[in-house]
């Protein structure tokens, strides 16, 4: 009985590692090739260890100020979520309505709504008032496209707080936005650290909605500069894309880690995925 | 009173959504019916159906709906969902180790923005990439991938990047199985196909179509990883709606006509949403 466990598991064992062994060629590469002083396009073990992909990359031009643009882009839009999702949250979860369900049900089906389809109509809206090109006009659009998915998350770690902790602040004479922001808030730090860090990393990561609604290559977050800088010149340095690649993931792989850390794996789904 | 006090908090939120998100898509409902161009026109004119009735008409469409459905097909409903499956299944069993590295590689794929992403698998697929240095290896026949299979290569592409999500949908569904129902089946002497087939799948079915929903609805929107892979070429052959609605609102200047696409996109978005609402329908 024990031996055939013990084939089982070296069975699970080898199908995982197979799995894993193609799933890591490509990050491989990445790794392998910013470090490489001669890369092409192949995984190979570089002939020595370089840092002048590091150092040709690390100019004001080609990282600084994009990565500075993704975090004006992305910590503004995340902010302006946040602080809108856990005002809409509060009341959804502590009143009874009758508008409850039909405005959640609405803002579920908006989750799903694929948003690159939106994308023509808002470039065209957008060059109509004036939004066109402007970080004001990206941020405010980053924060509608990832707000129903951030109020549902929201509401969700909401209704896990007890409602009897506000009820003393109450008869305290407390009104509801101080025992939201004194009370609530605070007991359901993590589930404000996830919605924070899950809409930062999507925004991050985001290309479609800065391609299309920034045009001054000024403002360019890292996501379309590095398809400028790379993609449309005619001979690629491969290690330094590469190494450019590293430096603008870092930030989100790390985000998740630790997240992922203190709340456990799968920590983006907990409130939403509930099949 | 009360009540108009109590909703308050609400404003915020409820603008922001009106604003940028309800008012594109009413304006999206208004132009798909008008003939806006990019340039050089005083006046769109509303024309009815007659972008739709274009679209229908116009081979490079037609080929771009059939390639979003093989996309769909190939890379979401049979790859990232059966992987992901697979793999759950697989982290059950295996040694801690083992299931914690798989885990964090799958997941490192799928949190990498998606640019970066589409870069990886560029140089994978490429002619001098490491897919064809495999092959060389092991003596078998290598080719351009994003020359002559750019569909199955961009599909390739994105089971690599999705196919975490569907792991830990599946993985948390596993997870909730109590014990007792496997060994039971075990101590009847069932196998591990039959016990998949007829107690873990019927148990997380649920679980199966709340997924199917959510990647096919991720996968309808995929942009940024085909279009820094292959551009939707060489001459269309990768190109999917939302690549085809791009380029005729932008490269052709045709925003009403790649609207009218957009709407079209939105509308299949809409159906699947809805089937997604009524599957979840007791939690809300």
């Amino acid at each position: 009985m024990r031996s055939r466990s013990t084939t089982r598991r070296l069975a699970a064992d080898t199908g995982l590692l197979a799995v894993a062994a193609a799933f890591v060629l490509p990050l491989a590469w990445v790794v392998l090739s910013a470090l490489d002083p001669r890369a092409d396009l192949r995984v190979k073990v570089p002939g020595g260890v370089t840092w002048d992909n590091f150092d040709a990359v690390l100019t004001e031009e080609i990282t600084f100020t994009p990565l500075l643009n993704s975090l004006l882009l992305c910590g503004g839009g995340t902010l302006l979520t946040v602080a809108c999702a856990a005002l809409a949250a509060y009341p959804l979860s502590r009143f009874r309505s009758r508008l409850n369900r039909p405005f959640l049900l609405t803002i579920l089906f908006a989750t799903c709504l694929p948003i690159t389809a939106v994308m023509v109509p808002v470039y065209a809206l957008f060059v109509q008032v004036n939004l066109i090109d402007t970080m004001q006009g990206t941020i405010f659009f980053f924060a509608a496209s990832q707000l129903p998915f951030a109020i549902w998350l929201m509401k969700n770690f909401m209704d896990g707080v007890p409602k009897e902790l506000e009820e003393a602040a109450w008869t305290d004479g407390a009104s509801s936005f101080q025992s939201l922001l004194r009370i609530v808030l605070p007991l359901m730090g993590p589930g404000v650290a996830v919605v924070t860090v899950f809409s930062f990393v999507m925004m991050w990561g985001n290309f479609f909605v800065p391609f299309m609604l920034l045009l001054t290559p000024d403002q360019m977050p890292a996501a379309v500069s590095i398809n400028e800088f790379f993609g449309n010149r005619g001979t690629v340095v491969y290690g330094q894309l590469a190494a450019f690649s590293v430096i603008y993931s870092t930030p989100v792989i790390l985000l998740y880690v630790v997240v992922a850390r203190r709340l456990g794996g799968g920590f983006a789904l907990g409130g939403a995925v509930k099949g | 009173m009360r009540t108009i006090s109590r909703a308050l908090p609400l404003t915020p939120a409820v603008v922001l959504l009106l604003l940028f998100l309800a008012g594109p898509i009413a304006y999206c409902a208004y132009i798909a019916f008008t003939d806006l161009q990019l340039t050089g026109q005083a006046e769109e004119s509303f024309i009815g159906f007659e972008n739709f009735r274009t679209a229908f008409g116009d081979e490079a469409f037609l080929n771009a709906v059939w390639l979003t459905l093989v996309f769909t097909v190939v890379s979401a409903l049979i790859g990232q969902n059966t992987l992901g499956l697979a793999l759950a299944a697989l982290m059950q069993r295996a040694s801690k180790p083992i299931r914690t590295l798989t885990g964090g590689i799958v997941i490192a794929a799928w949190v990498l923005p998606e640019v970066v992403a589409g870069f990886l698998l560029y140089a994978f697929f490429r002619r001098e990439g490491t897919l064809n240095a495999i092959l060389d290896w092991l003596h078998l026949p290598s080719q351009n991938w994003l020359f002559t299979l750019p569909i199955l290569a961009v599909s390739f592409a994105n089971v690599w990047r999705g196919t975490a999500f569907s792991m830990l949908v599946y993985s948390a569904a596993l997870n909730e199985i109590p014990k007792e129902i496997t060994e039971a089946a075990e101590v009847d002497g069932a196998g591990g196909w039959r016990r998949m087939w007829h107690i873990t799948l019927p148990m997380i079915r649920r679980s199966i179509s709340t997924n199917l929903m959510l990647i096919t609805l991720q996968t309808l929107s995929v942009f940024g990883l085909i279009w820094v892979m292959t551009r939707g070429g060489p001459g269309g052959k990768s190109q999917t709606l939302p690549l085809f609605m791009y380029e005729e609102a932008f490269q052709k200047s045709m925003i009403g006509y790649g609207t009218a696409v957009a709407l079209l996109l939105l509308v299949v978005g809409s159906l699947f949403s809805v089937v997604y609402l009524r599957l979840l329908r007791t939690e809300v």
